[in-house]
């Protein structure tokens, strides 16, 4: 229930929702342009499926490391911390339900690409497509709840949310493959679920075998949460002790 | 004329200083000074897996749209963070005189973008290796700076919008986006249909970005001062028109008791 309030909630939000739809189709139009001039190898549906899954890390990244900051504005981050329910199942629908508004975001860039730039999208395994898409939702979810603990002593969490938007897009390998990146680069990217979903999700509609990028992708998005679950009860914790929940 | 200069000049600096009490050391350096070099490196990058145009291209495209962050969200808030503070009202009941009241606040996001498009110019010159000769460096300042004067005119505009709408950060980020495919900073122009080259002619950045490249590649101030006077030429026009704008809601906002609608 707590995904499906903040879902409707985040969908009625002209930032959260129409503008983190809207918002990647920006960037999806200009790669469209890039990758149809260019001469490389890498096709529009490659370019169409990257930009696609950039709106969905769009639509967790920008909102997901304000999430606690949001409950302290409002003035209910106490009470909600104070309910006998532990605090985590509190935000994780939170996050999860940022994440989902990626699907919105996923969709438009889809269909933006079909009817604007005539890509047709053609599904290998169209079953896995659909898992790795939720796998990749919910492994967001998870990145953005270890984002929202993580943040919440920063008063100005919501510019590290925004600042996690273009790194991840870059070495993500939405649209830039890995071995162009410099070698330091790579193992950041392999720490990173969006990686393996983006992975997944290729490899589900252009032919391949997703399901080890997929549970890589799951398997993340579960340590992600886990780390949360470690910080945040520290978190909690300190600001119990100090009477710094309200940070004011 | 002393009254309007100090309305403008102290005026606009303390207002500055008051609407960005929360632009922190913190806030600035994630926003202003990260973020654009990530995006450089992002359509650089971008650029190499279509392999299309050279770092170069990307490097001063994304350095100077980027100063559309600070001139576009700055100037809307000059209406939005007056009217979050309850304090728009008692800045449109005084007697001061607009021009130097709107332009003087103007002033300080002029100098916020040409840092931040400065910055992130060499920044992405420095990260990517673009060699750029040390003689056009201080005509590539003076294209930041008409730049940054351009996209602040548009600034205004979207100021002006902001005594209508609500959602000023939604519009200010659309309106980043489209000068992101329009003005030629990542696709180049002969890429872009005619109807979408027509309208790169006549918004901020297109002519900027044009004569930053060409200085970039070694050509002098004089041959691309054609480019420069075309970006001034969009410059005079937005101010003006973002001006008047300002005024008419303004006038439409007193009419209608909508001045404070948030």
């Amino acid at each position: 229930m707590g995904w499906l309030f903040h879902f409707k909630m985040i969908s009625r939000s002209a930032f959260e929702g129409f503008g983190n739809v809207i918002y990647p189709l920006f960037f999806a139009t200009v790669a469209f342009f890039v990758f149809q001039a260019g001469n490389g190898p890498r096709t529009l549906l490659y370019a169409s499926l990257g930009s696609a899954v950039m709106g969905m890390w769009s639509s967790v990244s920008t909102t997901a490391g304000g999430a606690m900051q949001r409950e302290r504005w409002w003035g209910t981050l106490e009470l909600l911390v104070a309910a006998p329910r532990h605090f985590a199942l509190i935000l994780l629908p939170v996050t999860l339900g940022m994440a989902t508004i990626g699907l919105y975001s996923f969709a438009a860039t889809l269909l933006w690409g079909r009817f604007l730039f005539g890509v047709h999208l053609s599904i290998v395994h169209p079953v896995l497509f659909g898992l790795s898409i939720v796998g990749t939702v919910l492994s967001f979810g998870g990145l953005g709840f270890l984002f929202a603990v993580s943040f919440v002593r920063f008063r100005a969490a919501w510019v590290l949310g925004n600042l996690f938007e273009y790194p991840v897009w870059l070495i993500g390998g939405f649209l830039v493959p890995l071995f162009l990146l410099p070698d330091w680069v790579r193992p950041i990217s392999w720490a990173l679920a969006p990686t393996w979903g983006m992975n997944a999700i290729r490899e589900a509609a252009l032919g391949g075998s997703p399901l080890p990028d997929l549970l890589l992708c799951l398997g993340l998005g579960a340590l992600y949460v886990a780390l949360g679950l470690a910080v945040l009860e520290r978190v909690l914790s300190a600001a119990r002790k100090r009477g710094a929940l309200s940070l004011s | 004329m002393t009254t309007s200069l100090r309305i403008f000049a102290i005026g606009g600096l303390m207002s500055y200083r008051a609407l960005f009490y929360w632009l922190t050391f913190w806030i600035f350096v994630p926003g202003l000074i990260v973020a654009p070099v990530f995006q450089i490196l992002l359509f650089a990058y971008i650029g190499r897996s279509a392999e299309l145009e050279s770092d170069e291209f990307y490097v001063v495209g994304n350095a100077i749209q980027y100063a559309a962050i600070p001139a576009l969200f700055a100037m809307s808030q000059l209406v939005a963070g007056e009217k979050f503070q309850n304090t728009l009202g008692a800045i449109l009941v005084s007697p001061a005189p607009r021009l130097p009241l709107f332009f003087g606040r103007a002033v300080p996001v002029i100098a916020n973008s040409v840092f931040v498009a400065a910055f992130s110019l060499t920044a992405g010159t420095l990260i990517l290796g673009v060699d750029i000769p040390a003689s056009s460096i201080p005509a590539l300042g003076l294209v930041i700076v008409v730049a940054a004067v351009s996209c602040t005119g548009l600034g205004l505009i979207n100021a002006a919008l902001g005594l209508r709408i609500r959602e000023n950060a939604v519009l200010s980020n659309a309106i980043f986006g489209f000068l992101l495919i329009f003005t030629g900073a990542n696709i180049p122009l002969s890429q872009l249909p005619d109807w979408m080259r027509t309208v790169s002619e006549v918004i901020p950045f297109t002519h900027s970005i044009q004569a930053a490249r060409e200085l970039a590649d070694g050509a002098t101030l004089s041959s691309v001062l054609d480019l420069v006077g075309a970006e001034l030429l969009v410059a005079g026009v937005y101010l003006v028109a973002g001006y008047f704008l300002l005024r008419f809601f303004e006038a439409q906002g007193r009419r209608h008791a909508t001045l404070e609608r948030s």
